[in-house]
């Protein structure tokens, strides 16, 4: 049975409508799929079907070694948003629920290439010169989610030093335990930043230039 | 500078937006995020039209119906400031964005009320919660705490059922202000452990929460529960911070209106649950935010050439 219902179909190819270049779902799984990465893998599908300007691309962890160390692939389901070059957006887990309109989101912003941010982000931008890696935890239950993951997949797009991942607390629980989850979202930079809540735009760079400065 | 600016994103606010939109104001939504409370709503079985509904899913009709309207957004950005100058009203966002209008419809809603006992700050998202729809995945297999005695805490049980191993529900109240509809919901499950006429004295653990302390209000043996999870789920306090001083709000830091959203300062007009209309309901605030849009309209038509 199909996940996408025929409205929510018919909703999703006038969205789509609006693409501009094309986009490549770059899809993560394995031979015997886990429950969540059989999901994600029909829901990209029936996705990917709803526009000529959308492709998906399936790689096997265990076997496709040189796609996963390309895309920094270390935990299925994974899912990369590429526009015309792989900017840095992932998904770790489904990305499903409140998610799904991030994704939807994530996949205009790569059509068109551009993003939408701030004259002063994007200024502050300019002054990274080493890699990013911006984690944001969340549930697929939680409305304020996607406004966290977005902004980090934002920043993604605007510079090549930065990699932005959505991860599902539930989906990688030793994750969430790890970083101590108990609250979402939940964004870990560089392992040595952290914060709960889905801040503005401003206040999420600042936490971004911090980690720039800790060195961690 | 606009006519109107809507501070809010709920249902007062989104509809008020549709009206402003259908008079053709020069109007701005300012929003921490689309849908208010009914993004915390699972089921609203209520709201005129439809017989069952998530919050998100109604939320996500009201912002269509808006986007058929031509309404600049800042979405993403609390308003920390509001002031009148010389007619004019000057809005400030924590973004740092100053926004100058002429008019004002204030649908700020309201947000979690917090219980104010030692530990509950340093333990927020270290398993001190507020949004149950939210951070309720995240406690699989744990013991936890509800606190409150209405809708949002028996809606926080009903979300914690199938995941939590034990639930204990404390209430400083002799009787649930719950509909009877979501008590029978949770009766009989062997999970749940109910502490009614019980108060929180603390919440303690190191880097997570691991007991809350509660006594009985009239007196008696001290209680500690072990649970990793606690959700405040004791009522709300209306988003009014940002207009103290300016407008004549009541006990309960509401801001007063009369029947046509009017508050005491002229041009600005307030809707919804930030509001002191009784009846904090989605049909009745939409109802409201009409109303007040309808009203900032007339009192932009009255201010001749100024629309």
């Amino acid at each position: 049975m199909a996940i996408l219902s025929e409205h929510e179909r018919e909703h999703m190819v006038e969205t789509l409508g609006e693409l501009e270049g094309n986009v490549k779902l770059t899809f993560f799984t394995q031979d015997f799929e886990c429950e969540s990465c059989r999901h994600s893998h029909e829901l990209l599908k029936e996705l990917a079907d709803l526009s000529d300007k959308m492709s998906l691309q399936v790689y096997d962890f265990k076997e496709d070694k040189q796609a996963v160390e390309k895309y920094r692939i270390d935990k299925i389901p994974a899912l990369a948003v590429e526009g015309e070059k792989d900017y840095g957006i992932r998904y770790f887990g489904t990305p499903a629920g409140y998610e799904f309109t991030a994704l939807l989101e994530d996949i205009l912003d790569v059509s068109r290439g551009t993003v939408e941010l701030s004259q002063e982000t994007m200024e502050e931008l300019q002054g990274i010169d080493r890699l990013i890696h911006i984690q944001v935890f969340v549930t697929h239950t939680c409305p304020y989610c996607p406004r966290a993951v977005r902004t980090a997949h934002k920043l993604a797009q605007a510079s090549d030093w930065i990699q932005a991942d959505m991860v599902s607390a539930v989906e990688f629980p030793h994750l969430a335990n790890k970083y101590d989850v108990f609250a979402v979202p939940k964004v870990i930079i560089n392992e040595g930043i952290e914060f709960e809540g889905a801040l503005p735009e401003r206040h999420f760079v600042e936490k971004v230039l911090m980690a720039l400065s800790s060195r961690t | 500078m606009y006519d109107l600016a809507i501070i809010g994103g709920g249902p007062a606010a989104l509809s008020g937006a549709v009206y402003a939109g259908r008079k053709r104001l020069n109007t701005v939504l300012i929003t921490k995020e689309i849908g208010g409370q009914l993004l915390l709503t699972s089921e609203i079985e209520n709201y005129l039209g439809f017989e069952s509904i998530t919050g998100a899913e109604l939320a996500d009709k009201f912002a269509r119906q808006m986007a058929q309207y031509d309404i600049d957004e800042i979405i993403g950005e609390k308003v920390v400031e509001l002031i009148k100058e010389d007619g004019l009203f000057k809005i400030r966002t924590e973004g740092d964005r100053t926004i100058k209008t002429r008019a004002v419809v204030l649908a700020s809603g309201k947000r979690s009320r917090t219980l104010n006992v030692s530990g509950e700050r340093e333990l927020a998202g270290r398993g001190v919660a507020y949004c149950a729809t939210c951070d309720a995945p995240l406690f699989a297999g744990r013991k936890v705490a509800v606190i409150g005695g209405g809708n949002s805490a028996f809606e926080a049980v009903i979300d914690l059922l199938p995941i939590a191993t034990e639930i204990f529900l404390i209430d400083i109240a002799p009787h649930w202000l719950a509909d009877p509809i979501l008590i029978k919901r949770m009766e009989g499950s062997p999970k749940v452990k109910s502490f009614q006429q019980h108060r929180v004295v603390e919440i303690l653990g190191e880097r997570r929460v691991s007991e809350i302390v509660i006594e009985p209000i009239e007196g008696g043996e001290i209680k500690e529960l072990e649970v990793q999870g606690v959700f405040v789920e004791i009522g709300l306090v209306p988003n009014s911070e940002f207009v103290e001083g300016l407008v004549k709000m009541n006990r309960y830091r509401e801001i007063v209106v009369d029947c046509h959203a009017r508050t005491n300062v002229p041009g600005l007009f307030a809707a919804g649950d930030v509001t002191d209309v009784p009846e904090k309901q989605v049909i009745i605030s939409a109802g409201e935010g009409a109303k007040a849009a309808l009203s900032a309209y007339r009192y932009l038509i009255r201010q001749q050439g100024q629309v």
